[in-house]
This record gives structure tokens, C-alpha cells and sequence, in this order.
């Protein structure tokens, strides 16, 4: 069974370069042939059973382990790190619910940015490589993860996106994260920082009703700014809530649609570089 | 449904450990999870099964270990149990927190048949 998505087969991740023909499958279905591994010894133990050799049989070893479950993603999101600071790069883990909007507000970064500064972008969906075009629409390398079924990025994938992109150095990397609330959160990508986008069409209490990815990011970014004419949502209601599961959150209204708002998160962008 | 990679996290660990003894399998596995882990224990129970089907904790008693989360208020330092990821200091109101307990998620101990 695959570790991220569940799939009981070979639908593995999948990455795929926009505008080439590189096309890797990761994600390993390893877990198979640990099974069979065991099945072999297994099988030995009961060979030597029935023939009265079986002198171990029995005998119990106690491993206090104290080992984080999450390691082998962190290991290699620490690696990640690593390359990326080696480069001088600066790397954005976008997160969100679905429909808040991060593409568009991913293209509108784009398109302001993208000549004076070098931005390569990795895209995280379950299916479609829609997103990966629009970004490769303006001419910015892009690398589409699709997950199956699954419903996050792990840092493996990453991993392996970076590969095909070979970027440059001081540059942006961007990952669209799928659009998820939830699961996205345990896992660490490598990333510099996390930014999470809420539209104001999503309803004021979106942050504490999934405490979990807004504690664990570090921008706020309050989206679809256009529509409050007609949504009249309390934006200030949306903060609190934010300050509650994370005090040190920091807020860019915006509507990536118009650009209304734009320019504060660009400060800070290109402040970190 | 995070909770099967956690759980395939889980069985990618004892495996380790059964090759490193040279064990057969794991008689019983103990886990750690903090109520802040971001881990329903509900969900975790419900896709066991089929997780560890096949390795070496097919037949492992699994117990879980949980534990509340508590934290210190940076502003005055007092301790408090936290329920809720927003929940603020009892004493002086204030949402900074550090949160030194209940983010756990570990694999404590195995018991290895050899």
C-alpha cells in the first residue's frame, strides 16, 4: 500500500516536468517487500520449528525506542533545507482549503515578480496538471506533483520535483500545496516559510476551526479582498481568531484578482532574499 | 486521512528494528501520540488493520499512550492543560504559549519475538 495515498496498487505519485518529457513515479511501495521479507523469515522460523531446531523461539527483545514517527519526512525535509540554503534560495510551502484561490494568487506573484527575479514553482494536486499550466503559461519552470490519492506533499516528492527543476540559485521556489486544511500541516517540506490563504468568502472562524495549519504557518493571507463589498465579512474577526491558535502571525489583506493589496506581500517576499 | 501514512510511518519503523535485532516479528508496539499531534486516534484505529496486514505487525498488540497537551504562558509563566490549539493563558488572558507536551507522535517501544 502506498504511503501516502493509500492506493492498494501501482497508481503511484507522479511528477511531471510542464514543457518536457521528464516523468518520474516516487514514492516507494517498499512496504510490499518489507512484507515479503518478513513472510521469509517467517517461513524459515516454522522450517525450523518442525525440524526441533528452533532454540530462539521465543525469546523477546525489548527496544525502547522513543522514535518520532514522522522521521523519515523530516529527515529528508531537513536535507531539502539544506540544498535550498546552500542556494540561497527562498522557499514558500503554500497551503489552504480548496477555491481560496492560491493559483491566482500564485500567477498575479508571478507575473509582478518574474523579470526581475528567478521563480520556479511545484505544483501539488491529486489529479490534473491544469495548475502546472497556467503557471508554464507564463514562462516559469514548473514541476506538477500529482498524488493519487493522496492528500498532501511529503517531502520526498519535493525532493524529487527539485531535481527536474535545477534551479538557480537565489532564487524562489513556490509549492502549491493540495488543497487541503488538514493533512498538509503534519508534514515539513524543507520549506523557509508556510503561508496560508484564507478567502473571505471561507467564514470568519476558519483558524480555529483548523487550529492545527494556521499554528504551524507563518504568513496569513487574506484573500478575495474584491468581494467584501458584497460579503461585508468582519476581517478583523478573522485575524482574532488567527491570533488565538498563532499570535505571531503576520496578515497581507489582498485580492489576487485585481492586485488590490499586492504590494505589502512583495515587500516581504523579497525581503527574505 | 493522514492517519495511514502515519500509520505506514509506523510499520516502516518496526521493520527497521525487526531487521537490526534480527527478529521474526513484534509482539506488541507501543505508541505515544500527544492530543495536539494532529493524529485522531479513531482514525488511526480504523486504518490499522489494514496498514500492518502482511509485515511484521500483523499480530503485534498495539497500545497507545496518550497524553494531554499542556503549556507554559510566555507572558507570566504559568502552566495550563490545553484543549484546544486557541486556548489562552487562565491567568492573564495571553494566546502566547508554549506548548512543551501533547505534540508527541512516537513509536516508545517494541517487544520483538526473535
Amino acid at each position: 500500500m502506498c504511503g501516502t495515498c493509500g492506493c492498494g496498487s501501482e497508481s503511484s505519485t507522479t511528477i511531471t516536468k510542464i514543457g518536457s518529457h521528464e516523468h518520474t513515479h516516487t514514492h516507494g511501495h517498499d512496504h510490499h517487500h518489507h512484507g515479503h521479507d518478513h513472510h521469509h523469515h517467517g517461513h524459515d522460523h516454522h522450517h525450523h520449528h518442525h525440524h526441533g531446531h528452533d532454540h530462539s523461539h521465543g525469546t523477546k527483545t525489548v527496544v525502547d525506542l522513543e522514535a518520532d514517527i514522522l522521521q523519515n519526512n523530516q529527515i529528508l525535509a531537513a536535507r531539502n533545507r539544506g540544498y535550498f540554503e546552500a542556494k540561497g534560495m527562498f522557499v514558500i510551502n503554500l497551503v489552504s482549503s480548496p477555491g481560496s484561490g492560491k493559483t491566482t494568487f500564485l500567477e498575479r506573484t508571478l507575473s509582478d515578480l518574474k523579470e526581475e527575479h528567478d521563480f520556479y514553482v511545484i505544483e501539488g494536486d491529486q489529479q490534473t496538471a491544469n495548475d502546472a499550466n497556467r503557471i508554464h503559461a507564463l514562462n516559469v519552470p514548473v514541476v506538477q506533483v500529482n498524488t493519487g490519492k493522496g492528500c498532501h506533499l511529503e517531502s520526498d516528492m519535493i525532493h524529487a520535483a527539485v531535481k527536474q527543476l535545477e534551479p538557480r540559485e537565489k532564487s524562489f521556489l513556490m509549492i502549491e500545496n493540495v488543497g487541503n486544511l488538514v493533512c498538509p500541516s503534519l508534514f515539513d517540506l524543507g520549506e523557509n516559510k508556510r503561508v496560508v490563504i484564507i478567502s473571505i468568502t471561507e467564514g470568519e472562524d476558519k483558524p480555529i476551526k483548523y487550529p492545527t495549519m494556521f499554528s504551524t504557518s507563518d504568513v496569513c493571507i487574506i484573500n478575495k479582498m474584491d468581494l467584501q463589498p458584497y460579503l461585508k465579512a468582519d476581517i478583523e474577526k478573522i485575524k482574532d481568531y488567527a491570533r488565538q491558535v498563532n499570535p505571531n502571525l503576520l496578515f497581507f489583506e489582498v485580492s489576487a484578482t485585481t492586485g488590490e493589496g499586492m504590494e505589502g506581500w512583495y515587500e516581504w517576499l523579497l525581503s527574505n532574499v | 486521512m493522514h492517519e495511514l501514512s502515519i500509520a505506514l510511518g509506523i510499520v516502516d519503523i518496526a521493520e527497521k528494528e525487526v531487521r537490526k535485532a534480527q527478529a521474526i516479528k513484534v509482539d506488541e508496539i507501543e505508541l505515544l501520540i500527544g492530543s495536539l499531534s494532529g493524529v485522531e486516534l479513531d482514525a488511526l484505529n480504523f486504518v490499522w488493520p489494514s496498514a500492518v496486514q502482511d509485515t511484521v505487525l500483523a499480530k503485534a498488540k498495539k497500545s497507545i499512550q496518550y497524553k494531554e497537551a499542556k503549556a507554559k504562558c510566555l507572558e507570566c509563566e504559568t502552566i495550563f492543560p490545553v484543549e484546544n490549539a486557541y486556548d489562552n493563558c487562565p491567568k492573564c488572558g495571553s494566546y502566547f504559549k508554549d506548548v512543551f507536551q501533547g505534540k508527541e507522535l512516537k513509536v516508545k517501544r517494541l517487544i520483538l519475538e526473535k
